[in-house]
């Protein structure tokens, strides 16, 4: 097979992670299977909840919408070489910024209103993971470790903020903040009960795309994720590059958290609390750091997310057995990193008849 | 007065850096065995939260808590034992490895530790070194996990066998210099898997010590983060085993200061206290950590401070 360079790592892409994800799903069959139950039935309601319907099409995309923005914050980083997994700190943050504007100021009741308290949350959230891409470039402290330890800080803060002073008086048994007013809200869509929200994650993921891609800015991050060495030779200016893209990344988690308030939760409460920022992770990962990727496989990992609750209430197993199913998966998408390039067939190796060094005496 | 409460709130801290201090003990032991073969396991958050849960289950089925200590330890190395074999693979990256199984590991105590929630296990017996106070509590401070010493038998025994064995020569090399430890004719992913296991074995006591010591019951929230810190100690401790254990005291001192405001009736920031170990280590590292130079101590072979 003639494949060019390019071709083959396009297929390969696409390829490895399919076979990944399939032999995902027979391991957790098995863990099922060993657990007593039907792997044939659990992976007849992965689909069920997941794709089946027109109400799963809907909980799943509703679901889609946060890792769309908690994967980029994850892929935009890695692009510019770093790995930073505390999307979920910026995603606590930023719903809790959204929640906090109503309280500093009085905002209109409309569509300005929900731009504001978004744009706080993208703010709150960037200013976070940026954080993480500073104390990378000025302090050489690793990000990966920094970025978590700052997500657990930023759960501190959300659950002191919301059990204390922000706490609404009203809210009895689950402590949380004050309602967002009607107009601020963020609606469905027109015959659906699909928020607005997925349309953000969609246009932030091509929108991102196309930076990536198609622009000198773009070029110059991922030059920098590729040999900061190189970028630097060439002028690049590496530090600003990779906090900028710590800073977009968590922009999107922030906004993430943003709608999730604005149009699920409707406050900040424990409930956004939910390892969106971790699945987040595996998404950007499976969708190789690539955010046109990063759409078809948040909607593949939000239908796992829609189909567990399916699955816990008909199987009587454990909600975490999404978490097992998204173990395995992220694991063999990894292991499947090292058959990247193999050829799928090999070839036999032609072995010359006659080593190239080898003098051949003429007959004596 | 408040004489009387700060020397209240400092025994009780005492008291609780041993008490929340053992698990860190036990991980960032783990990790610094792990790392100094030349490897990151950040999987070590998931191998404490399994651990937990498996030496819970185990202590309360056999009704033996100590069988459900080796079970911990034993459930620790197996997970460690997937992540060797995972980045014994050419092209595969050790810190993503590690984030997956931190995944896989809670993924599968939360799924299989869902009946364990309500029930009461046997717990380690404490060990009372603080009979000699007529202090209630300067006693209740000094009652020691009985994994404690051994965590501290287990950081000497690491430091004497980094030092002056052949087995810890070996791991270090390996830690060091990839091309040496091929010249030599050993094989460097053996070695490194070997102690990572036995990485992920130390790490699963430290999962023992919090489901059967304090906090002493299995819950879904029970490590937050803790195998993470531990990683972040390694770096603070320098790859040093007797550092290690008092890096463990210190955070440990740090995550009982929340609880220990708590007992004497300051509840208001709760949730504030506990941040303090998270803030705090973020603030060592910033503070150990520099742009130009390699940490000092650091194994050759090591990316996570790079």
């Amino acid at each position: 097979m003639a494949l060019s360079p390019s071709q083959r790592n396009a297929i390969d892409s696409v390829v490895l992670p399919i076979a990944a994800m399939a032999g995902a799903l027979l391991l957790f069959g098995l863990f099922i299977w060993f657990g007593g139950k039907s792997p044939v039935e659990a992976w007849t309601l992965l689909f069920k909840g997941a794709f089946g319907d027109w109400f799963s099409w809907q909980n799943t995309l509703q679901r889609a919408a946060p890792l769309m923005l908690t994967a980029l914050c994850v892929a935009i980083p890695a692009r510019a070489g770093l790995v930073v997994i505390g999307g979920e700190g910026a995603l606590v943050l930023g719903g809790l910024a959204c929640a906090a504007v109503p309280y500093a100021f009085t905002l209109p009741d409309n569509g300005v209103g929900t731009a504001i308290v978004l744009a706080a949350a993208a703010v709150a959230g960037a200013a976070w993971v940026a954080l993480a891409g500073v104390l990378r470039q000025y302090r050489g402290v690793n990000e990966t470790i920094s970025s978590l330890l700052l997500s657990y800080t930023a759960v501190s803060l959300f659950k002191h903020a919301v059990e204390g002073p922000m706490r609404d008086p009203a809210s009895l048994n689950k402590p949380s903040t004050l309602s967002l007013s009607e107009g601020i809200r963020i609606g469905t869509i027109a015959g659906s009960d699909i928020h607005w929200g997925l349309v953000f994650g969609i246009a932030a993921c091509l929108l991102l795309g196309t930076w990536l891609f198609f622009t000198a800015s773009g070029f110059a991050t991922r030059v920098v994720g590729g040999n900061v060495r190189a970028a630097l030779i060439v002028g690049l200016p590496g530090h600003r590059i990779v906090i900028a893209a710590c800073a977009v990344g968590g922009a999107c988690a922030g906004l993430a958290g943003g709608i999730e308030v604005a149009a699920v939760h409707t406050n900040a409460n424990a409930s956004l609390i939910a390892g969106l920022g971790y699945t987040g992770i595996l998404v950007a990962f499976v969708a190789r750091q690539n955010p046109w990727a990063v759409i078809p496989v948040a909607i593949l990992f939000g239908g796992f997310g829609a189909a567990g609750s399916l699955l816990q209430r008909r199987m009587d197993v454990p909600d975490a057995s999404v978490m097992v199913l998204q173990g395995f998966a992220f694991l063999l998408i990894l292991a499947s990193e090292a058959l990247r390039g193999r050829s799928w067939f090999p070839k036999r190796p032609v072995v010359p008849k006659v080593a190239p060094n080898t003098v051949i005496k003429a007959n004596a | 007065m408040t004489a009387d409460l700060v020397f209240n709130v400092l025994i009780a801290v005492l008291g609780g850096a041993i008490r929340v201090g053992t698990p860190f003990l036990m991980v960032s032991l783990g990790e610094c065995l792990t790392e100094k073969a030349g490897r990151i396991n950040l999987g070590l958050e998931g191998v404490l939260v399994l651990s937990a849960m498996a030496g819970f289950g185990g202590a309360y089925l056999t009704g033996n808590v100590w069988a459900g200590v080796l079970i911990a330890g034993c459930s620790g190395a197996l997970l460690a034992l997937l992540h060797g074999l995972v980045c014994s693979l050419p092209r595969v990256n050790d810190v993503a490895t590690g984030i997956a199984l931190m995944l896989l590991g809670s993924g599968l105590a939360f799924y299989l530790g869902k009946p364990l929630i309500q029930p009461q296990a046997p717990q380690i017996p404490p060990l009372p070194l603080g009979d000699w106070s007529s202090s209630a509590q300067v006693r209740s401070a000094l009652q020691v996990n009985a994994l404690f010493p051994i965590g501290v038998a287990i950081a000497a025994l690491m430091a004497w066998g980094f030092r002056s064995t052949r087995i810890g020569l070996v791991l270090r090399m390996a830690g060091d210099s990839t091309d040496a430890t091929r010249a030599l004719g050993y094989s460097v992913n053996t070695i490194r898997t070997a102690a990572t296991v036995a990485g992920g074995f130390i790490a699963g006591l430290g999962g023992a010590s919090l489901s059967l010591y304090y906090p002493g019951s299995w819950n879904e929230g029970l490590s937050s983060g803790q195998g993470l810190i531990a990683v972040a100690l390694v770096i603070f401790a320098r790859w040093n085993p007797w550092r290690c254990l008092w890096a463990a005291l210190l955070f440990g001192g740090a995550g009982a200061l929340g609880p220990a405001l708590q007992s004497v009736g300051i509840s208001s920031g709760y949730y504030l206290f506990n941040a303090v170990p998270y803030v705090l280590t973020l603030a060592i590292l910033v503070w150990t950590c520099s742009p130009s130079r390699s940490v000092k101590g650091m194994p050759a072979e090591l990316g996570v401070t790079r």
